[in-house]
């Protein structure tokens, strides 16, 4: 599908993903209220916000397991949910969502089976995330950190063109934390796009790009270094709560400033 | 249909089972020593000469019946815990067809079944001495179905459950009413019309149909092949229904 894009921008300058007036309603309740922006291919961004501010719900969003209210998202050219998008869109659920009663090797085998991936594939993607001596081991009977990893391995198995990651390195040791992030760095090196979610603002300097959502709201898309200008702090959690300050209207008139605060 | 991600799944369900020994374990014996039970509740019974015992007619029944209780069971529970784990979600954002996920489970169950029934058939042949006209074979072959129906049934309910409890009680509502109705505690044309016609589409009555078929005749009669097309169809209609109970995409 990439020949197919349009004739004055090269097929490496089409975003990886592209929402536009992106709204999600459950239940009568407004999780993603109006966003647009574009995802680089071949770097990483981060969505950061706090918890509940609809990171989970975009993310789904971009899968294409979640059902849109409003608006359209684009995946590598193509309308988020599209079929042959589940060989190129990895995906790993906050919850580690993996086959606890098999080993790490059989977990990571089924999935990559869905991609046709051979046993080397399987080896390497049990490598990549520093699993080989627990190959065999009953994913039941690993630690929570090793755990998240299995799930992990499952999506790396196949290779994926766009990696979306919910909060990965939730519950990890800073030295794991900082082998997956080399990781993520690597991968993003070679041309895979990936999208990390983390609450955790010092994460967000691993990221080339940053996607701050508060309240289903698109805040600012920027860099870490203009998080920090604008922010006026080198601290990036200080930042960001200066530029909540600075965008959040009083409650009382929260409703009125809803649409200019999106946009 | 994929078949390369049908067998993954099918190998994936039957790695998932062999990790867990005791399920293993009561599912191979547990029908065995069920009929052995059978076996010697009707052992003093006085016949008329030339009539057949009531293990022959019972313990028959119970080859089939077994194997739709047990695999409807594991698999509601197996497919609820899929359901409710994320792996499911997960597997439907991959390439994996819906078709290949419901096949593989179905074909791996069917695998489990196939040995229940050869272990439980071997019993009442030979410990027991069955005696029945037709071959052992078509008796196997009739409670793979009725395996296969169970495991079509329980991923169906499962999408109904929303903890392991419910799936539970889904047993008396499905498995139960097929029990007493399928002609095994009273013959099928003593019912009351009303009855007769709740037995007449229930898929357990074909099955108990085929194996009287199979008990009367040396031959694989034509009847009991319809019986058994009948359940296969059914099968596939439960299957297919199971299919609209997977969603890729959800509010």
């Amino acid at each position: 599908m990439s020949h197919s894009a349009s004739g004055s921008n090269t097929p490496g300058m089409r975003p990886a993903v592209k929402a536009e007036g992106l709204h999600v309603t459950r239940s009568h309740k407004r999780i993603l209220r109006g966003l647009d922006f574009a995802i680089e291919p071949g770097r990483i961004t981060g969505l950061l916000g706090p918890s509940g501010s609809g990171k989970t719900t975009l993310m789904r969003g971009i899968v294409g397991v979640q059902r849109l209210t409003a608006g359209t998202i684009e995946v590598l050219g193509r309308p988020a949910g599209t079929p042959s998008l589940r060989h190129d869109v990895g995906y790993v659920t906050q919850a580690p969502s993996v086959y606890t009663d098999l080993s790490v090797e059989a977990n990571v085998r089924y999935f990559g089976a869905m991609h046709g991936a051979t046993a080397a594939d399987t080896a390497e993607a049990i490598a990549a995330v520093g699993l080989e001596a627990l190959a065999r081991q009953k994913t039941a009977d690993l630690s929570g950190g090793e755990f998240s990893r299995v799930s992990l391995a499952c999506a790396l198995v196949a290779h994926p063109q766009l990696l979306i990651l919910d909060e990965p390195t939730v519950g990890l040791d800073p030295v794991l934390r900082a082998e997956l992030w080399e990781r993520f760095a690597a991968m993003a090196e070679s041309g895979t796009t990936l999208l990390v979610s983390s609450h955790v603002m010092e994460e967000a300097s691993h990221c080339s790009s940053l996607l701050l959502l508060r309240d289903g709201l698109l805040l600012a898309q920027l860099s870490p270094a203009e998080l920090s200008e604008r922010g006026h702090s080198n601290d990036l959690e200080q930042a960001f709560l200066h530029i909540i300050q600075e965008t959040s209207p009083p409650s009382n008139r929260r409703g009125a400033n809803e649409s200019q605060v999106a946009s | 249909m994929n078949p390369r991600m049908m067998f993954a799944t099918t190998r994936r369900v039957l790695e998932q089972l062999r990790h867990d020994h005791r399920s293993v374990a009561l599912i191979m014996v547990v029908p065995a020593l069920l009929l052995t039970g059978v076996y010697y509740l009707f052992e003093n019974e006085t016949l008329p000469p030339g009539f057949p015992r009531t293990f022959d007619r019972v313990g028959l029944q119970m080859l089939a019946i077994f194997p739709f209780v047990v695999m409807f069971l594991v698999t509601s529970i197996t497919m609820l815990r899929e359901r409710t784990s994320g792996t499911l979600e997960r597997l439907l954002t991959t390439p994996i067809h819906k078709a290949d996920l419901l096949f593989g489970y179905a074909l791996a169950f069917s695998i489990m079944a196939a040995l229940q029934s050869l272990v439980a058939t071997a019993v009442a042949y030979w410990i027991f001495n069955l005696d029945i006209k037709g071959g052992p074979g078509y008796v196997v072959l009739i409670a793979v179905i009725n395996a296969v129906l169970g495991v079509a049934l329980g991923l169906l309910c499962s999408a109904f459950a929303r903890t392991e409890f419910q799936a539970v009680q889904f047993m008396p509502v499905v498995v139960i009413p097929q029990i007493l109705l399928c002609g095994l505690f009273v013959a099928r044309e003593h019912m009351n019309s009303i009855l007769e016609s709740i037995s007449n589409v229930l898929p357990l009555t074909f099955s108990v149909d085929a194996l009287q078929q199979i008990a009367g005749n040396a031959e694989a009669t034509q009847a009991m092949w319809q019986d058994a097309g009948v359940m296969a169809a059914i099968v596939v209609g439960v299957l297919v229904l199971a299919s609209f109970t997977l969603r890729r995409r959800t509010a």
